[in-house]
């Protein structure tokens, strides 16, 4: 919301600069987004006459003053304006002052070989208007050498963001009660002091407000002969400074009560209405062009506005083209009407429009101020455009048993002013911000309002006087003014107290502690997570954090297992289109990025959630770790020699550590097949606890896959899923299970067995881990050979097997039993031992 | 015999040994079975007592000098068999060594962890909720009622779905659903922070339509504004590890607290450097927070009662956090994955946040 001091004076009578002002106005709650002093832009420029213009002697456009700046010494200035003569008072840039159009810094310089003193400028240049055809007239009789700021009249401009809780603000009389509460000056009372109009005729238009049509009053009046056509200087000049622009005369009275006193009004030219005004719900089918151009086709969820033959406009957001005011209008119908705040909302948002009156109908327009708003906009418009009043007409009310008809009152005693707001304040300091806040603190007793006991028992039972009375004896009755719908409870009070006080004199108060040093409070899905991501950035893979959104596509290519994608209503593009049932497909489109940009090899991950399909219609995110190993493993080297590229193992490798540091048991993983289809069918694998629970999948991406993504170099990749690895069992301790290294060294023997060439190595280990449970206590395979002096179809596995002895060496006899054990172990596999 | 002479012709043959073949036949040849010298000692038994004790010293002292001698030279040709020999396996060291891959921690990540750190010293623990919402916890619960602008399309992304209550499905625009959860789970007291992804359909330099907010709440009896302030305060002074942190306090409006406030921090207008008070000259204020007293309606929404219990909730953007202290310019980059700004900006997964030794990282 934009306003000038000099408008915020018409409401309060300070001396505050406006620093002072914009100062305040931060203090309680009113944010000043910026404060725009033109006095400050228009330094160094001064009001001149032009003495002299004399030819320039090597340029035909250009000219020669001799220019009077009250200093006594005519300087001399070289000017291409064509109204540039012997005589003009104008305004003159002198060196060192910056051109508020285009920032640039005048200095004393020589155009065209003749010296010139500074710059005569145009509207434009000063971005006073747009005018650049010459430069500035000014009337003969200005003061020449007054600084140009002063004589134009420098008034600095406040914006500020007004909340969504305060409708009184969206108008600059609401502002200034605030500053005057605050003790920036005191509050001129303009709505109060207002002269009733008596009407000459009775008001020709029938006006009809239906029931649940979202507006409950709606007042109108007519005026006849009206003269429509520019408004005043003055008047433009405000609606500039808040950023609206001049239309006409009927128009920017609108405006003004729109920014002066939060009052959105609206006139009709009464000409172009087609018998009565209807304020109903909308119907199908209805449509109407508006002031901005733009067609609407209402609902019935919205509040319009209809004469006889057609929607007029949405009530209380935007009039119609059709019935809008012109140069020629010459007779009105001015409306002043309340509508529902939400109705508002909705229909603004339905709608996608945004203006002026939505802004002040959607917080709350005080209802209280329809008669003295109707009156007040009608003398202005008679002052302004002349014409006939008619006597208003009321359509509508307001139910007679709630807002505003029924004042809102709530109960507050002012020791929760420390008790919520942190900060003490004396009760007569707090009466007094209420007080100019417009809150009043009547002794229920002695209220008017009551129209017997009963009446005032029950309202005073409504708002719990005697509950609050029980816990705070000392408490008020505070009746809250029209104006603040937003005020429904006692910590409102309290924080309209604080800000007006000064939130700046709320003490920090330390939060009590437990005793001793702080407790650990990481859950332990946290502590997986910190181990899990710090595991993997140990080991050389760089944490990414990607968008939780897909493409479709590649939510598709990923979804199997998910339970269905979940897929925005309203993406904001097309790439961000589903919630990932994946991290790979996040992962493998920043590794495309990074190729791209000549990364020769990646190795990333992300730990976050993937989104599946839950119980009940909710969602089930899951806790998940994604691995991307891409293109070069090792670059080329003097050593190794050409680069070489990821491969499974090494997905595999990532994916066992790391379930590891998740805390899995590693060591009674199975590997099965079923990674998806988005990996290698030949090259991939899961890692299963049990057949059923899988852990993590892991392989080579598929080729097509790695198309899709527009990938041309072999990537390995991993899953896993944390949200599966087992809870660790029992009662966390700190003392580990007893433990001596055995006295007797292990001892090793290989051995090497023919098998199927399809056989997992796998199987052939697990038999003999499984052969002698007693004495084997470790089984690697150390060579998978398959050619020469194997048969075709067979493979040759050789594996190293640890043996501890317990109590005593093993005996060659021991030995042989064991060998006997593995061999016949790996012979129910088809193994056959090589001699 | 002159033993002398015997061993002065050794020795001249032992140093003149070129090898170590040769310096083992010298050796059989004197001190071998069938050797000179050992030949010489059995002499020894033969001999009369005092022809002993005039010879057998000589011949004692001759055995000596040529096993010192002996040894003496296998050293010096093994040291010099030893330097030919590592002379000739002198690799260039400025070759490069075998590279390892280096990894790193994301800043917001590490952000992440630092506030967990700094909180869990005031007795904050950690809570979670789904980022897939329903409009209940998003917004009614919070006292966001339907015809709130935030509840508009163009903020917030929906599905089309509807829960088995037929409220509307989300993508959560704060964490402060967490704080209904967290009610409605723990019960009161309760101190929780609840770090996560949020989404606004928002996008420009400054906004990205998924980013990082951390929220906080304290349920307890007696809780007011200045309990709230000095939590702000003790927590962005531990963040920026600096004591000279000002903060100004702006009443403000949120749905979900009263009174609300919005916290500023100053900060030097020419480095962006957080301290100071914004008042100062070449200083301003920038808004970090917001935040205030949790609204009646919510604790109710909660599942506590209002006039028991009361607390303070706040509310930052851990991206925005993450840029102020570690100078990141734009937002964007925090999720488009190059490698080259994870190796700037990125942390070392051994930089762990403790209090001991200062949550941040220097540069």
């Amino acid at each position: 919301m934009k306003f000038s001091l000099s408008w915020l004076k018409d409401h309060l009578e300070t001396e505050a600069t406006a620093e002072t002002i914009a100062e305040k106005l931060n203090a309680i709650g009113l944010e000043v987004e910026s404060l725009d002093d033109p006095a400050a832009r228009l330094s160094g420029f001064t009001v001149a006459r032009v003495l002299t213009a004399e030819r320039h002697p090597n340029a035909d456009k250009l000219q020669v003053l001799s220019v009077d700046t009250g200093s006594g010494e005519a300087l001399q200035v070289v000017c291409g304006a064509p109204n540039a003569r012997a005589g003009l008072v104008g305004v003159l840039g002198l060196p060192g002052a910056v051109v508020p159009a285009g920032g640039f810094e005048l200095k004393k310089s020589a155009i065209r070989g003749v010296e010139s003193n500074g710059m005569m400028c145009s509207t434009r240049e000063l971005e006073l208007g747009d005018d650049h055809d010459g430069i500035i007239e000014l009337p003969a009789d200005a003061p020449i050498g007054m600084p140009f700021s002063r004589y134009h009249g420098s008034d600095p401009v406040f914006d500020v963001a007004i909340t969504p809780n305060r409708p009184d603000c969206m108008g600059i009389d609401g502002i200034a009660r605030d500053l005057a509460a605050a003790g920036l000056g005191s509050f001129r009372h303009k709505s109060t002091s207002y002269q009733p109009i008596s009407g000459s005729f009775p008001c020709p238009v029938k006006i009809t407000v239906e029931q649940n049509s979202g507006c409950h009053v709606f007042w109108g009046r007519v005026i006849r002969g009206v003269k429509n056509g520019p408004s005043p200087e003055w008047l433009q000049a405000r609606l500039m400074s808040a950023g609206l622009r001049p239309i006409s005369a009927l128009v920017d009275i609108t405006n003004y009560f729109s920014v002066d006193r939060a009052r959105p009004l609206h006139v009709y030219d009464l000409a172009k209405l087609q018998g009565g005004i209807t304020v109903r719900r909308g119907r199908a089918g209805e449509s109407f062009l508006a002031l901005n151009d733009k067609t609407y086709t209402v609902t019935s969820e919205d509040c319009v506005i209809a004469d006889d033959s057609a929607v007029l406009g949405l009530g209380g957001i935007i009039g119609g083209e059709d019935t809008g005011v012109c140069d020629t209008t010459a007779d009105i119908l001015l409306e002043c009407a309340w509508f529902d705040p939400d109705w508002i909302a909705r229909s603004g948002q339905r709608h996608a429009v945004t203006t002026d009156a939505r802004q002040r109908f959607e917080r709350g327009v005080d209802p209280m101020m329809l008669s003295v708003s109707i009156e007040t906009a009608a003398k202005m418009i008679i002052d302004l455009c002349g014409g006939d009043v008619s006597e208003p007409v009321i359509a509508g009310q307001f139910p007679a048993d709630g807002y505003p008809a029924v004042q809102l009152m709530v109960p507050y005693s002012p020791s929760q002013a420390l008790t919520l707001g942190g900060v003490d304040i004396a009760p007569e300091t707090q009466r007094g911000i209420l007080g100019r806040l417009g809150f009043l603190t009547p002794d229920p007793d002695s209220l008017e309002i009551w129209n017997d006991a009963a009446h005032k028992a029950q309202a005073l039972a409504t708002v719990g006087w005697d509950d609050a009375l029980a816990k705070h004896p000392d408490s008020w009755l505070v009746r809250v003014p029209t104006w603040r719908p937003d005020i429904v409870g006692w910590p409102d009070i309290v924080e309209e107290v604080v800000r007006i006080h000064g939130i700046d004199r709320v003490t920090s108060t330390a939060l009590p502690r437990t005793d001793g040093v702080a407790r650990p409070t990481a859950t332990p899905a946290q502590k997986l997570e910190r181990k899990v991501r710090r595991g993997a950035a140990a080991r050389g893979l760089s944490e990414l954090v990607t968008w939780s959104f897909l493409p479709e596509a590649e939510g598709e290519h990923f979804a199997e297992g998910s339970g269905g994608l979940w897929m925005l209503a309203n993406p904001i593009s097309e790439d961000m289109k589903v919630m990932r049932p994946s991290l790979l497909p996040g992962l493998l489109a920043a590794a495309q990025r990074n190729l791209n940009r000549g990364a020769a090899g990646l190795r990333i991950f992300e730990l976050g959630r993937r989104y599946l399909r839950g119980d009940a219609g909710h969602s089930d995110e899951r806790l998940t770790l994604g691995i991307v190993l891409a293109g070069e493993k090792t670059a080329r080297g003097w050593a190794a020699g050409k680069p070489q590229a990821f491969d499974a193992f090494d997905a595999k490798a990532e994916a066992l550590a790391l379930l590891a540091e998740a805390g899995a048991p590693v060591d009674n993983l199975q590997v099965m097949a079923e990674a998806g289809p988005q990996f290698h069918p030949g090259q991939s694998a899961t890692l299963r606890l049990g057949p059923k629970t899988v852990l993590a999948r892991f392989g080579m991406v598929h080729p097509a896959t790695l198309k899709a993504f527009d990938i041309d170099v072999p990537v390995a990749a991993a899953e896993l899923y944390l949200d599966a690895v087992p809870a660790r069992k029992g009662a966390p301790g700190f003392a580990r299970a007893a433990y001596a290294p055995p006295a007797l060294q292990a001892v090793t023997r290989d051995f090497a067995f023919l098998v199927d060439a399809a056989l997992p190595a796998g199987d052939l280990v697990r038999a003999v881990k499984g052969a002698d449970k007693a004495n084997v206590v470790a089984v690697r395979v150390f060579d998978d050979f398959r050619g020469q002096g194997v048969p075709d179809g067979q493979k040759s596995l050789a594996i190293e097997v640890t043996l501890q002895p317990a109590e005593k060496s093993f005996t060659e006899a021991d030995l042989k039993a064991i060998a006997e054990r593995i061999t016949t172990a790996a012979a129910k596999l088809g193994g056959i031992l090589r001699g | 015999m002159d033993h002398a002479a015997t061993g002065e012709q050794a020795l001249a043959q032992i140093a003149a040994a070129q090898d170590l073949g040769a310096l083992e036949t010298l050796r059989v040849a004197f001190l071998g079975k069938q050797g000179s010298i050992s030949g010489l000692l059995k002499t020894l038994g033969a001999m009369s007592p005092d022809e002993r004790q005039r010879i057998g010293p000589q011949i004692h002292a001759l055995r000596e000098s040529v096993t010192e001698a002996l040894a003496a030279r296998k050293d010096a040709l093994e040291s010099a068999a030893l330097a030919l020999r590592l002379a000739s396996e002198t690799v260039d060291l400025t070759l490069p060594a075998p590279e390892a891959p280096r990894g790193s921690i994301h800043p917001v990540s590490q952000v992440m962890d630092e506030l967990a750190e700094i909180f869990a010293d005031m007795g904050f623990s950690v809570a979670t909720g789904p980022e897939i919402e329903d409009d209940w916890h998003n917004f009614t619960a919070l006292n966001i009622p339907e015809s709130h602008p935030a509840r508009a399309m163009h903020d917030t992304f929906y599905f089309p779905d509807k829960d088995g209550d037929g409220r509307a499905m989300l993508l959560r625009t704060h964490t402060s659903p967490v704080q209904i959860r967290a009610m409605l789970d723990q019960g009161a007291p309760i101190r929780i922070i609840a770090p996560g992804r949020v989404y606004r359909s928002d996008s420009d330099a400054t906004h990205t339509p998924m980013f990082h907010q951390i929220e906080g709440l304290v349920i307890d009896r007696g809780i007011h504004l200045g309990h709230l302030k000095w939590t702000l305060e003790t927590f962005l002074k531990a963040f920026f590890e600096r004591d000279d942190i000002v903060l100004r306090l702006r009443p403000s409006y949120f749905p979900f607290t009263e009174p609300s406030v919005e916290v500023d921090v100053g900060y030097a207008r020419d480095n962006g450097a957080v301290g100071g008070s914004g008042d100062e000259p070449g200083r301003g204020w920038m808004e970090v927070l917001g935040s205030g007293m949790v609204n009646r309606k919510v604790i109710a929404a909660g599942g506590l009662d209002p006039d028991e219990w009361q607390g303070f909730a706040f509310g930052t953007g851990v991206d925005r956090l993450a840029k102020l202290k570690y100078g990141m310019e734009d937002l964007r980059a925090f999720f488009d994955g190059d490698a080259r700004w994870n190796r700037h900006y990125g942390f070392n997964p051994n930089d762990v946040p403790t209090l001991s030794g200062g949550v941040g990282t220097a540069a």
